[in-house]
């Protein structure tokens, strides 16, 4: 079966699970007495990555609305 | 009842009243908002309860289903995904939104009770969160609780909150916190609607009372 999937679906799924392997032992980040997954660190990060992009991003305004009420 | 008059009606006319005078329905829905709400930060507010309105829909359909349900169904396992990464969303919205408002320092302007019940919805979602994965009803869940009743006995919760008592972290999770949790947010809402989004710090702050007609003419010249 390696290399050929059956169905559209079965080859969707191991094209998703290709990157990470979501069966095997998870990673961790020891700090002294502190223990992260790996994973949440990158949700850590991610969510800092979307923190920044919030404070920078432009913030789009529609047509004729200039300046709002205040 | 007629002849009331606008002092009349009893405890629901007053309760009505005071209702209508600190949120008039043009404050409690309002179609106009201060050109500083154009942020990112506001979006994430409302991404949290969106991400929560799927939260509280889809563990309905769990609740209705019953804990064992997504164990033994393809279309289980399928709503139960939902609730996760539905919950998943929730906590990233909530925290984006919550880091930006500490950074606006949004307590101020009258606004201290608007940040409290938003840091109390953010510990309430965890405590929610963590019933959750209690009651899930697999190895995961009994390694948590076994993990969890050690650092909460000895600290004395264990005394009124077991983690080992399955229907009593059940009934948390699907009925006392999503209750503390969503009058904790439809409060928070109410109060930024009271209260308005805070201005910016380097903003003019305006004066408290507008200065009497003589002082104003007298100033003009």
């Amino acid at each position: 079966m390696a290399g050929h999937p059956h169905s559209v679906e079965e080859g969707a799924v191991r094209f998703v699970a290709a990157p990470v392997d979501l069966g095997g032992t998870g990673h961790y980040v020891h700090w002294g007495v502190v223990q992260l997954s790996v994973a949440n660190l990158v949700v850590i990060g991610l969510m800092l990555v979307v923190f920044v992009a919030a404070l920078l991003l432009p913030f789009p305004r529609g047509r004729g609305q200039g300046r709002g009420r205040g | 009842m007629s002849g009331e008059g606008a002092a009349g009606g009893g405890w629901t006319g007053a309760l009505r009243r005071r209702a209508t005078r600190a949120l008039p329905p043009d404050k409690l829905l309002p179609d106009a908002q201060p050109a500083y709400m154009a942020s990112w930060i506001y979006v994430f507010g409302v991404l949290t309860l969106a991400a929560l309105m799927i939260v509280l829909v889809s563990g309905g359909v769990l609740a209705l289903k019953g804990p064992a349900w997504w164990h033994v169904s393809g279309t289980g396992r399928y709503v139960n995904s939902l609730h996760l990464w539905s919950v998943e969303l929730f906590m990233f919205f909530m925290v984006v939104h919550l880091w930006g408002k500490f950074f606006m320092a949004a307590w101020r302007g009258r606004r201290a009770l608007t940040w409290v019940t938003g840091v109390v919805c953010f510990l309430v979602a965890i405590g929610t969160a963590f019933t959750g994965y209690l009651v899930q009803q697999n190895f995961d869940s009994q390694w948590i609780a076994g993990q969890a009743k050690d650092g909460l006995n000895s600290v004395g919760i264990g005394a009124f909150f077991n983690v080992l008592d399955f229907g009593q972290m059940l009934m948390w999770h699907i009925l006392l916190l999503p209750f503390a949790l969503g009058a904790l947010t439809a409060w928070h809402v109410l109060l930024v609607r009271l209260r308005g989004i805070v201005p910016p710090i380097d903003a003019t702050t305006p004066p408290a009372t507008p200065p009497a007609p003589a002082a104003t003419r007298e100033a003009a010249g």
